[in-house]
Order: C-alpha cells, then sequence, then structure tokens
C-alpha cells in the first residue's frame, strides 16, 4: 500500500516537477521566515536573525535539489540520463547515426506503406456490415466459370433457394444524359430493387427501390450516387420527386446513395445512377438462355454456411436445368465469397510484395545490427572502463539498449514520413482493378504497426552487443587497447553480411524474372498492330430520323464518313459484339453444316462474335489469309456471309478449305457462307488468351447484321475504332465532329489499343515496378552493409596491415586481400542466396495472375536471368570492398604503427 | 558513514512521528523546534536533515500533509499523522525500546565492573 502511494506521489513529482519545486521553495521558504521571526522575537537585529538563521539552517539550493531528486522516480532520472548521453552519443557519430536511421527508415517505410495498402485491399476490401455473409453469384457455363446470370434464371433462383437472406442481380451499362447542362455519357447499373439491401446501404436522402419496382413495366425511377447528386445537383436536399432525362426518357429520382458508397465487385461500383431492371429495353430479358452481362450478389442466411448455401443453389440449378433443358442445360450457380471475388486477383501480387518487403526490412535490420554490433566493438574499451570504474553490466546494457531504441524510433518517424509519400506513389502505379484504391491511407493501425517494427527492431539489435558486453571482461578489454571481443565477433558480422547478400540475391532475382516476364510480352503479337488505334464509344439519341432502317443505315454511313474526314484518321469501323483487350466479350451459338440442329444452347459449338465494317481489318492491321472480307456490298438484301479466324478454321474443319462452307447462325437465325479467314487475335489478353477455352472467332457485317433496324426509342451505343496517325490526341477533333453532326451525339471514353493492352498487364507491371524498387533497395542495403563490414574490419586491421608492408607486402597484395575477403563473403551468400532464389522463383512460377502465370514466357530458372542477377550483384559487392581497400592499401606504415 | 545516516534517518523519523502524534497538525519549522527542545537543545536540525526525511514519510504513506497558516499568520505545510504512521509509531517505538534495553542491558553490567 505504502509503496503504491509512494510510487504514485513520485509519479505525480516525474511529471508535475515544477509545481513541486515552487512548493518546496515556498516550504523552505516558511521555514526560513519562521526561524527568523523568532529570532527576531529573541531581540536580534534583523539582519542578525537573518544571518543566525541561514547558519543553522544549512543551504537551501542543496537541499532543494536533493528534495526534487528524491521526489521523482530514480528509474526515470536514469532513464532521462541515459537519453541524454545517448543522444551526445550519436550526435558525436553523424555518419552512423544518418546511416542508420536512413536504412531503417527506408526498411520500415516500404513495409509501412505496402501495409498501409494490404491493410485496406486485402484486410478490409469491403466497407460493408456484416462483409463475411456477402457472397459473389454466377452462373458456370460450359465456356464461362463465372458466367453472367439470365434475368430468368434469377428470378428462379431467388425463389427457390433457402439459403439467402436476400439476392440482388446487377449488369453495367451507361446512358446518356440530356436537359442537365451539356448532353453527357453517364455510367451506372441496371440493379434488381433489393441491390442495395443486400449490400447493407442506407440512403443519404430519400429511400431505395420498394419490391416490385424493378418489374417490367413499372414507371421509370432511378437512385442516383452522391458524386452524381453533388455535380448536378449541388447536393440539393429536395431532388427526391424530380426527375432527369436519360436517353431521352424521363426518370424520377427517388434517392440518393451516399458517395462513401465504395464498392469494386466486377462491373458493379459506385456510379452516378441506379436504375431497376426493368427498365432495361432489351427484350432478351426474357430469355433464359441469355448471356446479357448480369451477375448476382446475396447475403447468407445467419447460420448458413458458403458450402451448405452452395448445396442448395447446385440443387436449385439443377433443377432448373432439367427443366428447361434447351437454355439450362449444363448451367449451374457459383458461389464465391464476395472477399474472394474482390480481391482475388489482387492478393497473390500484393502477397508476393509483402513478401519481398518484408525481405527488404530484414536486410534494413541486419544492416542496423551490423553497424551496432560494430560500433560496440569499436566502443569496448570506453565500457570496459566503465565497468572497471565500477558501472553495473545493468546499467551499461541498459545504455546500449537506450541508444537502440532512440535509433529506432528516430528510424520509424522518418519511414512513417517515407511511407505517406510512398504509399501514394504506390497508387498512382497501382491497376485500377485495385479494391478501394481510394481508401487507402495511412491508418492508426499502420502506425501502431510501424511503431512496434521499430521498437522490436531497436530493442533485438540493441540487445546483441549488448549481451556481448555484459559477458566482457574488463581487464580483457582494456589489455587489448580497446580493440574489442576478438573472434566470434568478426565470425557473427560475416555471418549478417552473407544473409543480406542472400537476400538481396533472391529479390533480384525475382525482379529479374518479372522483367523479362514483362520483355516477353511486350514482344508478344496480338494478332493485330495496337499502335495508332484509338477506341471510342458513341451515344446517339433517338430521333424520327434515325428510326427507319434506311435513316439508321444513312446515319452509319455519315459517322463513318465524318470520322474518316478527319485529318489524320485513315480507317475507321463500328464495333459491335465482342472487343478486343476490354473484356468486352459476345458469342455466336451455331451448328456446322452436317450437323443435326443439338437440342439446347450448351451443346452447340460457340464462337467469340465481332460485328464489324469492311474497313475493320485496316484499322487492326488483321492479315487476311483466305478468301475476302467483308465489303460494302455486304448488306440485308445480300447472301449472309461470314468470315473465321484461322483457329476457328483449325477446331471445325482441320486442314480442309472452310470456304464455301455454311454455318447455321442463331442470332439472327441465318445460314452464312464462310468467306473468308483472318489471323487469331487476342481477344483477353496478352499473357492469358491461351488459358480461355473460347478461341474460335467469328466476323460478321454489321451491316448485314443491323440491316432492318432503326435506332430504337431508347438511343443507341456503339464502339467505334480508328486508325489514326495521332491516336493519342485526335480525340478531340473526333468529338467535335460528332457534336457538329448532332448536339445531342456524345463521342466519349477515349483509349488507344496500346493503353488497353497495357491496362492489361498492369498487375504485372505494378508488382513489377514494386518488386524492382525493393531488389534495388536490397541491393543498396546489402551493398553498404558489406562496405560496413569491409571497412571496420580494414580499421581493426591497419596495425596488422602495416606491420605486414613495413615488411615488405606490397599494397597490390593489400588491395587483393582485402577484395579477396569480401568477395568470399560476397560469393557464398550469392551461392546459398541462388538456391532460395531457385525455390522462390518456382513458388512465384504457381501463382496466377487471371490464367496466367506471374512469371511468363521465361523459365522459372531461367540462366540470363540468374547469371546476370549473380553479376550485378557480385559487382556491387566487389566496388563495395573496393573503397575500404584502397585506403587499407594506401596507409602509410610508418604513420599507423607510430599511432597505436 | 552509509550506517551513521541509515541509524540518524531512522531515529529522526522515530521522531518526527512522535512529535506529530503528540502536537498534532504541525509545519516542517515547528516539528524541528520541537525536536530541538525535546532534546535539550542537543541536536539541530537543517533543512537538510529535516525535509528530506519528511518527504520520506509522506511517500511512505505515515504522514500527510496540507498548506495552512500559523499562529503568526504565516502561510506554512502542515503535516499530519495517517493511520499507517500511527501504526509504524507504535511499531519502530516499540523495535527502539527493545533495541536500547537490550544495549543498555549490555552497558549496564560494565559499569558496575
Amino acid at each position: 500500500m505504502g509503496g503504491l502511494r509512494a510510487l504514485l506521489i513520485r509519479l505525480r513529482g516525474l511529471f508535475g516537477v515544477r509545481a513541486t519545486s515552487d512548493e518546496i521553495a515556498a516550504e523552505l521558504d516558511s521555514h526560513l521566515q519562521m526561524h527568523i521571526d523568532d529570532n527576531l522575537r529573541a531581540g536580534m537585529s534583523p539582519t542578525e536573525a537573518r544571518r543566525q538563521a541561514l547558519i543553522q539552517l544549512g543551504g537551501m539550493e542543496q537541499t532543494q535539489q536533493t528534495l526534487r531528486e528524491r521526489n521523482t522516480l530514480p528509474w526515470a532520472e536514469t532513464l532521462g540520463q541515459d537519453l541524454r548521453f545517448a543522444l551526445r552519443q550519436l550526435r558525436k557519430s553523424p555518419g552512423f547515426t544518418a546511416v542508420v536511421i536512413v536504412t531503417l527508415a527506408l526498411g520500415i517505410g516500404v513495409n509501412t506503406a505496402l501495409f498501409s495498402i494490404v491493410n485496406t485491399v486485402l484486410l478490409h476490401p469491403i466497407a460493408l456490415p456484416h462483409p463475411g455473409e456477402l457472397v459473389a453469384v454466377d452462373a458456370s457455363k460450359p465456356n464461362f466459370e463465372r458466367g453472367s446470370i439470365s434475368y430468368l434464371n434469377f428470378r428462379d433462383w431467388q425463389r427457390d433457394n433457402r439459403s439467402f437472406a436476400a439476392f440482388a442481380i446487377f449488369r453495367h451499362s451507361g446512358w446518356v444524359l440530356t436537359g442537365s447542362g451539356d448532353s453527357e455519357r453517364i455510367h451506372g447499373d441496371y440493379v434488381s430493387s433489393n441491390i442495395f439491401s443486400v449490400l447493407g446501404v442506407q440512403p443519404v436522402v430519400g429511400r431505395l427501390f420498394a419490391p416490385g419496382e424493378d418489374e417490367i413495366g413499372h414507371s421509370p425511377l432511378v437512385l442516383i450516387g452522391g458524386g452524381f447528386w453533388a455535380r448536378k445537383f449541388g447536393s440539393d436536399p429536395n431532388i427526391v420527386g424530380r426527375a432527369i432525362t436519360l436517353n431521352g426518357q424521363a426518370f424520377t429520382i427517388v434517392g440518393v446513395i451516399p458517395s462513401s458508397f465504395d464498392l469494386n465487385l466486377g462491373t458493379f461500383r459506385a456510379e452516378d445512377v441506379y436504375v431497376p431492371i426493368g427498365q432495361w429495353g432489351t427484350g432478351a430479358l426474357k430469355a433464359r438462355g441469355a448471356g446479357l452481362g448480369i451477375h448476382g450478389v446475396a447475403r447468407l442466411k445467419p447460420g448458413i454456411t458458403l458450402a451448405q448455401a452452395q448445396a442448395d443453389m447446385y440443387a436449385v440449378s439443377d433443377h432448373l436445368a432439367a427443366v428447361y433443358p434447351e437454355d439450362d442445360h449444363g448451367l449451374r450457380a457459383s458461389l464465391m465469397p464476395l472477399r474472394d471475388a474482390i480481391v482475388g486477383n489482387v492478393q497473390p501480387v500484393l502477397l508476393v510484395l509483402l513478401a519481398a518487403v518484408g525481405f527488404v526490412l530484414l536486410i534494413a535490420c541486419v544492416n542496423v545490427a551490423n553497424l551496432l554490433l560494430a560500433r560496440s566493438n569499436a566502443r569496448a574499451q570506453e565500457f570496459g572502463v566503465r565497468l572497471a570504474l565500477g558501472a553495473s553490466r545493468r546499467r551499461i546494457v541498459r545504455q546500449l539498449l537506450t541508444e537502440s531504441t532512440l535509433l529506432a524510433l528516430a528510424g520509424g518517424a522518418l519511414g512513417l514520413l517515407l511511407a505517406a509519400w510512398g504509399t501514394g506513389v504506390a497508387l498512382k502505379l497501382a491497376p485500377a482493378a485495385l479494391p478501394r484504391a481510394s481508401q487507402i491511407h495511412l491508418s492508426p493501425l499502420v502506425l501502431c504497426f510501424t511503431f512496434f517494427i521499430s521498437l522490436v527492431v531497436g530493442i533485438l539489435f540493441g540487445l546483441i552487443p549488448a549481451w556481448r558486453v555484459a559477458g566482457q571482461q574488463p581487464q580483457n578489454t582494456l589489455r587489448e587497447g580497446g580493440r574489442g571481443v576478438r573472434g566470434t565477433r568478426h565470425r557473427a558480422q560475416d555471418w549478417l553480411v552473407i544473409f543480406e547478400m542472400a537476400a538481396a540475391l533472391v529479390l533480384l532475382a525475382g525482379a529479374g524474372l518479372l522483367i523479362r516476364s514483362l520483355v516477353a510480352l511486350s514482344d508478344t503479337n496480338p494478332g493485330f498492330q495496337s499502335n495508332g488505334i484509338l477506341t471510342f464509344s458513341l451515344s446517339a439519341p433517338y430521333s424520327p430520323a434515325t428510326a427507319t432502317p434506311e435513316g439508321a443505315t444513312a446515319w452509319v454511313h455519315d459517322v463513318d464518313q465524318r470520322i474518316t474526314n478527319v485529318p489524320g484518321v485513315t480507317a475507321v469501323s463500328f464495333v459491335d459484339g465482342s472487343f478486343p483487350m476490354t473484356g468486352d466479350d459476345d458469342e455466336e451459338l451455331f451448328w456446322l453444316q452436317n450437323e443435326p440442329k443439338p437440342s439446347d444452347q450448351n451443346d452447340m459449338h460457340w464462337a467469340l462474335r465481332y460485328m464489324i465494317e469492311p474497313d475493320y481489318l485496316k484499322v487492326m492491321h488483321i492479315p487476311l489469309l483466305r478468301g475476302r472480307f467483308f465489303t460494302d456490298a455486304d448488306r440485308g438484301k445480300t447472301p449472309p456471309v461470314a468470315v473465321i479466324d484461322e483457329d476457328f478454321a483449325h477446331q471445325f474443319y482441320g486442314e480442309a478449305n472452310p470456304i464455301g462452307q455454311v454455318l447455321n447462325l442463331t442470332d439472327p437465325d441465318q445460314k452464312a457462307t464462310i468467306v473468308g479467314v483472318v489471323g487469331h487475335i487476342m481477344q483477353w489478353g496478352l499473357d492469358n488468351d491461351a488459358g480461355f477455352p473460347l478461341r474460335a472467332q467469328i466476323y460478321r457485317s454489321f451491316a448485314q447484321v443491323n440491316d432492318g433496324e432503326g435506332i430504337p426509342a431508347t438511343g443507341f451505343t456503339t464502339d467505334i475504332v480508328v486508325r489514326a496517325d495521332h491516336a493519342d490526341t485526335i480525340f478531340p477533333d473526333i468529338q467535335a465532329a460528332m457534336r457538329r453532326m448532332n448536339a445531342q451525339q456524345v463521342a466519349y471514353g477515349p483509349k488507344t489499343m496500346d493503353h488497353a493492352i497495357a491496362d492489361t498487364l498492369a498487375a504485372r507491371r505494378f508488382s513489377m515496378i514494386l518488386l524492382g524498387a525493393f531488389a534495388a533497395l536490397a541491393l543498396v542495403l546489402a551493398s553498404v552493409g558489406l562496405y560496413g563490414v569491409i571497412s571496420y574490419l580494414v580499421g581493426q586491421r591497419t596495425q596488422e596491415m602495416a606491420i605486414r608492408m613495413a615488411l615488405g607486402a606490397d599494397r597490390g597484395n593489400v588491395l587483393r586481400w582485402v577484395l579477396k575477403r569480401g568477395a568470399t563473403l560476397a560469393g557464398i551468400g550469392i551461392g546459398a542466396g541462388t538456391i532460395v532464389a531457385l525455390l522462390v522463383t518456382h513458388l512465384m512460377a504457381s501463382i496466377s495472375l487471371e490464367k496466367s502465370s506471374l512469371i511468363y514466357g521465361v523459365r522459372p530458372w531461367d540462366p540470363i536471368t540468374m547469371i546476370g542477377v549473380i553479376a550485378v550483384l557480385m559487382c556491387v559487392a566487389l566496388a563495395a570492398c573496393y573503397v575500404p581497400a584502397r585506403r587499407a592499401a594506401s596507409v602509410d606504415p610508418m604513420r599507423a604503427l607510430r599511432s597505436e | 558513514m552509509g550506517n551513521k545516516t541509515d541509524v540518524w534517518q531512522g531515529t529522526l523519523a522515530l521522531m518526527v512521528l512522535k512529535t506529530l502524534e503528540t502536537m498534532g497538525s504541525q509545519h516542517g519549522y515547528g516539528i524541528a523546534r520541537r525536536i530541538e527542545q525535546t532534546s535539550g537543545n542537543l541536536l539541530a536540525l537543517n533543512y537538510g536533515t529535516l525535509y528530506p526525511a519528511l518527504l520520506k514519510l509522506e511517500q511512505e504513506g505515515a504522514i500527510t500533509s496540507e498548506w495552512g497558516t500559523s499562529d503568526n499568520n504565516r502561510k506554512a505545510k502542515f503535516y499530519r499523522l495517517t493511520r499507517v504512521g500511527r501504526k509504524q509509531l507504535e511499531r519502530e517505538a516499540r523495535s527502539w525500546e527493545q533495541a536500547s534495553a537490550i544495549v543498555a542491558r549490555f552497558l549496564a553490567p560494565a559499569e558496575e565492573a
């Protein structure tokens, strides 16, 4: 009890030193005054009374000092002394201090930056209530693992399942907004009424959709996003009930989704507008077999596991397949935790990077340990003297710990600054698919993480030299003239350097392989010439003039003509259906001339379908291998024709000539004659084309397929590709030309094909750049480590080398001796590192990025990479040794010997 | 040297506690005066001995202090015995009596001889 109380009072003294000091002074003063009063009363003169009192009471200042010291905690006082002493020591060797702090800051900084990203992306990818209950729902089909759900199947799955608390769908779309300022293209989703209640999102204003409001034929309603609300309506709270015009139709606003809503599930994310799925004017909603790009999300009932729900949904979809074999044969509901659906693609990359950055931190720590070790050895005499003078070992160990912890904390603080900056840089490089990228910031958790790391580093690596000092005998140290503890010390430092070299090699090998993969990919021929292609979209509103088939044909021709007339444009084509490198795909279902009609869709053949205009080959530079491509003459009235790619030809006709063969197509129901064969193009991406089962490609003439249709009341949107001299700068001219043609017509979303391809490689480039940066960092740190050890060695052996030289060894010998020693350490590290690197790169090769390995087009044990990396590391290591070696060789023997 | 101080500090603490028990609440100067008088002016207390002892007793919880006004209208810090202090006084007084009794017994026969 008493002890605790004393501690509390002392603690108060520690933190309120000033107040207590004043109090002590006042108390002593009052004592003095009372003494003087008594002396006066005893008849002394005022001066004499004061003098006598002071004599008797002794030194007031000393007493105050004693009381102050007694008034606080002794260990805190010692800590203060240690801190002051440590600061003085560190300031005395600014080079050492700077290197240690910067090394730690780099290690901790990159770790914190990456951990910030991982923290948000992998640990908190879904900012919604109870994210663990959410599952992504898709339809698995023969050609698509995670294919789209048809509307009718959705309705039946929703009705029949017993596992979901609620089940919703979404389908990305775009609209032309008119009547609210300039007409513009806005983005959003068709959704089922319950989508936001499934996700657990509350509107900021108004309400969500009510059940039934998503039925076909319901009056048009819309929910708007917070960003759109602020941008277009200045966040007007009375927005509910007003209407916006989308594709020429008035939609009544019922509510506003908060701008904090943030999800990145496939195509579904925070957007401008959300429209009930029933408003989608496509007749295909009623087709059970239609693949419309609709995907689902559901919330599991409490207590239902994913496996139970999956089993339930298998039963539901298998039942439907039995009832509707023509459409649903081979089709099953497929469930996946929402988290996996969102982060599945980036998880392996981030984990690889996290492992790499861990290596960097490890190297940084080893470096710091090495420096502290070298320093404590250099200070052995100082400690020897202090021990001999009666300092306790505990006190010296505490002193060392204080120093290293101080260094670590300084490193951590600097590292945090570095992390804040590095996070920003990393995010600029991040692939667009990184979930919640906008939310990534340095969180308090990350802050704690950093300081935890730096504290652990400080204590751990302060302990090594401290433990050594504690064991030494002062007389030995003093006798050695401060040369420290022999033997074990060198070996410990050697091991640390060897480890650093090995770790740096592993990182360099990994980065090297990623670089080689990207080089291999950039040499990959996608089947077309991407350079010089611009892609964009065009939305045209309904107008009576284009509502007729003739009007629509004339409009297409006019658009083509106006774009061709833009200076620099050499060829142009509408693109409907599949679009290479963007993820947009569309399929043709067919059977061959000599085959009977299959009973259901999934027994038909599938091919990627491209609906294009005759100039498409000129835009894309796809080679025509056989026959002819389309001409302007291929229209609705002429016999239906098709062009296929070489993979199609090989898959269905082998070596036979496909020209003249007839295909039974389903959309529209036509028999089309094959008139030409073109080269295969990569639809999905440079690295993963081979991973997709669907490879056959079929081309149809846009004019022939769409002949007889006018632009519908909801307007018309198409993609357009253009070959131009300056594909990256020509878009404003094209946009202006389209606007001149019709002020309500919007050209938007320009992207060069080079960019589209680069985007498919974003995850790779992200990991390559970061891993490359980490490897470079590791290389620098490891060479600093080697430099430090060799410098230290040279410093220690100056006398020895002076003697050798005095006895006739020439400078070349000394230089070679030092270099050899450095090279031996580096060599052992490189040898060990090579073995580890081979294991690690094998592991990397097994990590896949959307159907292709992280290491692409190069073997994990690629000899060129390995030899290159080893050569780089060896050169850097020798360079790091050369500086101290030169210093050793230029020692003046006489001066070195005399200085002892 | 250290031992002497310890003994002195120990006895001084006992004297302070006893003084406070007798006089109730008292300030440092009053305590010093009282101890000097009681000792027949054989002891002279300066700041350096008295105040560290008071601080130690306060930290141990044997006494508490608060600011008040002296008989002569001077602001002073008044010390008072706590329950803990009372027990400590009993305990130390008993052990001191024992100790001095033992020492007295050793010394008495020597005088007789």
